[in-house]
């Protein structure tokens, strides 16, 4: 005597089908395999997608969710990534493959261990049988009334040559779809199964398509039929397991980490800085070490950075507010101290130029052109820095030994705290003090 | 002990304090370090994260994963939750738990990628079918970014539906000095779920708005989800009755408690005739043009709002009551002001201060309509 005789609620039969339809015949094989596997139902999930084929999860004793179309494939991805131990099953048509092809080419990659069942009838049965990604060339459907002029989706091959563990194309009436289904259930790793069959209300009499007919189309196209792939790939959700487990714990596992106020600092009202250079001048980390030195000064800092989208070239400008209470306010209406590292730089800031007064500063590259301010100037021989990574931080240097708000030694210590290998920073702002012109 | 850091660190300490162990996302500008955060810390923790294909395949995974025991979160920015947003509707109407941020930036479309902006805020609440409530908080400091994503946590896990949180580029980006302290004090709640001995049930037959406890996949019961109008055991359903008690179940799960909803700071003065409405990150530019006002002896009252939808009317209508000017001060064309204008006495006057330009609005910007 079986524990489950039976995955189908009786009490809901007869199911709701087209009569002739293939749907009715895979939802029984799927019922048959089930039976033969003996699974528990409580870790079976029975995921269907939306069509005719999305009625079928109503009728299981398992678990079962029916969700938007397309994206049954990422549901199951979510439920089997969260716990490996489920049996994932994904009822979906022809029509899903096409919203939703671009998950199965990135499940049947990432070799998530669920199922995928397609009911692949050519057509959208439950809105009007109208063209999907499967319809053959030539045929008929509402929408390509004079013949479809597109070429037909492989699916198989679509999810193969993309890493898919097991993949077959099979017919509904065929005798061994039972036995095809128990496989892919089993199979450790992302299985598709592409059923043909008969849509009854639209695309068999519109194509004039019976069982024969259905064989003959598999050939007539060069598809293949029967077992198309079948690999030992890595399931995902276990082989993400396996690899990070030996990482738990790491000290990677806490963020965050606090700094101690432990040098004097000499300011009474916050000061606005703006340092603009290019890409790779390290202007970011730069500010950062200058807004950490801040806080192990016991002041407060907040630091934004403005940069185009690609990182590596163009501007780089980072904006900092260090006050000796809460910054209140980070945006920056007009900096007390503009520091000028390149002509990208100069380019993006020039504007802020005209604004300033004669108690503002702006330190920059001698190698640029002369500025017109009222503000004070200082150049810095920066091209005595070889290293472009590390004149951003001498120019911070520059500034500090200008007038000491931060100490030197709060910076260098910002920096031994924030960067590993310190030593080519910590000599940079050392000749940072010796750089004004 | 003070720190250096950002909202979006905030936003991963908040999450993970929380309990969150599964997180799903596709990198954008700027809540990529939200995803880079999660896909460092969470496997070394014994949760997962997962870069996905798209946006549509995050929220997916992610509904997915709590249905099968996750606590889960996903961050995004507009471009992002526009892919989103159906499945924002299917975690509605399958009452999935789940945190969204929206590190927003400017559109439309495309937008500014590393520009900052207020500009989803109705899209947040309208941007799925249906129209059903939504909720949003909004952080206006990066200790709230911690704060704020614990409440959504429990709030998600209450209700059991999405909650987002609505932050910003200049939020989740610039780095601020907080005291350490203030990036504790989430306590990880353990989920309510479906007692063994109970049977699976949907949703609540007699109880509109009042969540049955979530059943997972591979939990005790027999689970049944689906993101078409269902009846209470989970099945697909057209009759009318059924449907009428799902849609207000789903509509009096956040209408029904509205006002404990409500979260403000409401800084009055008395006398003051002028009241300034902000959420977000122009909270900062609107306490430091209120501190300047007030030292230059002028009388003005401020409300902050965390939770933006629903709108919370009761603190609202308080803070208006005999004032005259209204300033409500935001980094769109005015799109939350609407709301205040209905909310606005006849005779009160609702002006904007906004912003498009990619800039923040400045306490100078404030000060001149004080």
């Amino acid at each position: 005597m079986l524990e489950f005789p039976n995955y189908l609620n009786e009490n809901l039969l007869p199911l709701p089908f087209c009569p002739g339809c293939g749907h009715s015949i895979i939802v029984d094989r799927l019922n048959e395999a089930l039976i033969q596997l003996q699974l528990d139902p409580h870790q079976v999930v029975i995921v269907t997608d939306i069509g005719c084929s999305g009625l079928a999860d109503k009728f299981f004793t398992t678990n079962a969710f029916h969700g938007l179309h397309g994206r049954s494939v990422t549901y199951a991805t979510g439920m089997k990534m969260a716990n490996p131990d489920l049996h994932v099953i994904v009822l979906m048509g022809d029509g899903g493959c096409g919203i939703g092809g671009h998950h199965l080419i990135n499940a049947a990659r990432r070799n998530i261990g669920i199922t995928v069942l397609v009911f692949n009838n050519f057509n959208y049965g439950m809105t009007g049988g109208q063209v999907s990604v499967s319809t053959p060339s030539g045929a008929i459907t509402s929408t390509t009334r004079y013949g479809n002029l597109e070429q037909p989706l492989d699916i198989c091959q679509t999810v193969a040559v993309n890493g898919a563990g097991f993949v077959a194309r099979t017919i509904a009436s065929d005798d061994g779809l039972a036995d095809l289904i128990r496989t892919s259930i089993t199979h450790d790793g992302f299985a598709l199964l592409d059923i043909w069959e008969l849509c009854t209300a639209h695309f068999a009499p519109q194509n004039q398509l019976n069982q024969s007919r259905l064989e003959e189309t598999i050939a007539d196209l060069g598809f293949t039929r029967g077992i198309i792939q079948r690999n030992n790939r890595p399931e995902l959700s276990w082989a993400y397991r396996q690899t990070h487990a030996p990482n738990r714990h790491t000290p990677q596992s806490r963020i965050g980490g606090g700094l101690k106020a432990k040098f004097r600092a000499e300011l009474h009202a916050p000061k606005r800085i703006i340092i603009a250079g290019s890409a790779g001048m390290r202007v970011g980390s730069a500010a950062q070490i200058l807004a950490s030195a801040a806080l192990l000064s016991g002041l407060s800092a907040s630091q934004r950075s403005e940069y185009p989208v690609t990182v590596r070239s163009g501007f780089s400008i980072s904006e900092l507010v260090i006050s000796p209470g809460e910054v209140l306010f980070s945006g920056i209406t007009k900096p007390d101290i503009l520091i000028v590292l390149s002509q990208d730089g100069l380019t993006q800031t020039a504007n802020w130029l005209q604004f300033l007064t004669e108690d503002d500063q702006v330190f920059i590259d001698d190698q640029l052109p002369i500025v017109e301010t009222r503000a004070e100037v200082y150049q810095l021989s920066l091209r005595n820095i070889r290293r472009k990574s590390l004149r951003s931080l001498a120019a911070i240097a520059s500034v500090l030994g200008n007038e000491e708000f931060i100490s030197i030694e709060a910076l260098k210590e910002a920096i031994s705290l924030q960067i590993e290998k310190s030593g080519p920073f910590l000599k940079a702002a050392e000749q940072g003090l010796h750089l004004v012109v | 002990m003070r720190e250096l850091i950002d909202g979006n660190e905030a936003i991963v300490r908040g999450a993970l304090d929380s309990g969150c162990d599964f997180f799903a996302g596709y990198p954008i500008t700027p809540a990529t370090s939200i995803l880079l955060l999660m896909s460092q810390l969470l496997p070394t923790m014994g949760g997962v994260a997962l870069q996905t294909e798209d946006e549509i395949a995050a929220m997916g995974v992610c509904i997915g994963a709590v249905l099968s025991g996750a606590r889960a979160m996903t961050a995004t920015s507009g471009p992002g939750i526009s892919l989103y947003s159906e499945n924002i509707g299917a975690a509605l109407m399958c009452e999935v738990p789940l945190v969204i941020v929206d590190c927003q930036r400017m559109g439309p479309a495309t937008g500014g990628a590393t520009t900052v902006a207020q500009s989803d805020i109705q899209f947040l609440q309208w941007g799925t079918s249906g129209g059903y409530p939504q909720i949003i908080l909004s952080p206006s400091t990066v200790a709230e970014c911690y704060t704020l994503t614990g409440k959504a946590f429990a709030l998600a896990e209450k209700l059991r539906m999405p909650v987002f949180i609505a932050a910003d580029k200049e939020m989740v980006s610039t780095r601020v000095t907080i005291a350490s302290d203030s990036l504790t004090g989430i306590t990880s709640l353990s989920r309510e779920t479906l007692p063994p001995e109970e049977p699976f049930q949907s949703f609540p037959a007699h109880q509109p708005g009042q969540p049955y406890p979530l059943a997972h996949f591979g939990g005790p019961q027999l689970v049944r989800v689906s993101t078409s109008s269902h009846d209470e055991e989970g099945y697909l359903t057209k009759d009318a009755r059924a449907m009428e008690r799902l849609n207000n179940h789903l509509w009096a799960k956040v209408n029904r408690i509205k006002s404990e909803l409500e979260d403000v700071s409401w800084d009055p003065q008395n006398e003051a005739e002028v009241l300034i409405i902000s959420y977000g990150i122009t909270v900062q530019a609107v306490t430091a043009a209120v501190n300047a006002a007030r030292k230059a002896g002028k009388q003005v009252a401020s409300l902050v709002l965390r939770s933006i939808w629903p709108v919370p009317e009761n603190a609202l209508s308080t803070a208006l009551l005999g004032v005259q000017r209204i300033l409500v001060v935001e980094l769109n064309h005015g799109q939350y002001r609407r709301e205040v204008e209905r909310l606005a006495a006849p005779g009160q006057q609702v002006v904007g201060i906004n912003r498009v330009d990619g800039r923040l609005i400045t306490p100078e910007q404030i000060l001149e309509q004080v």
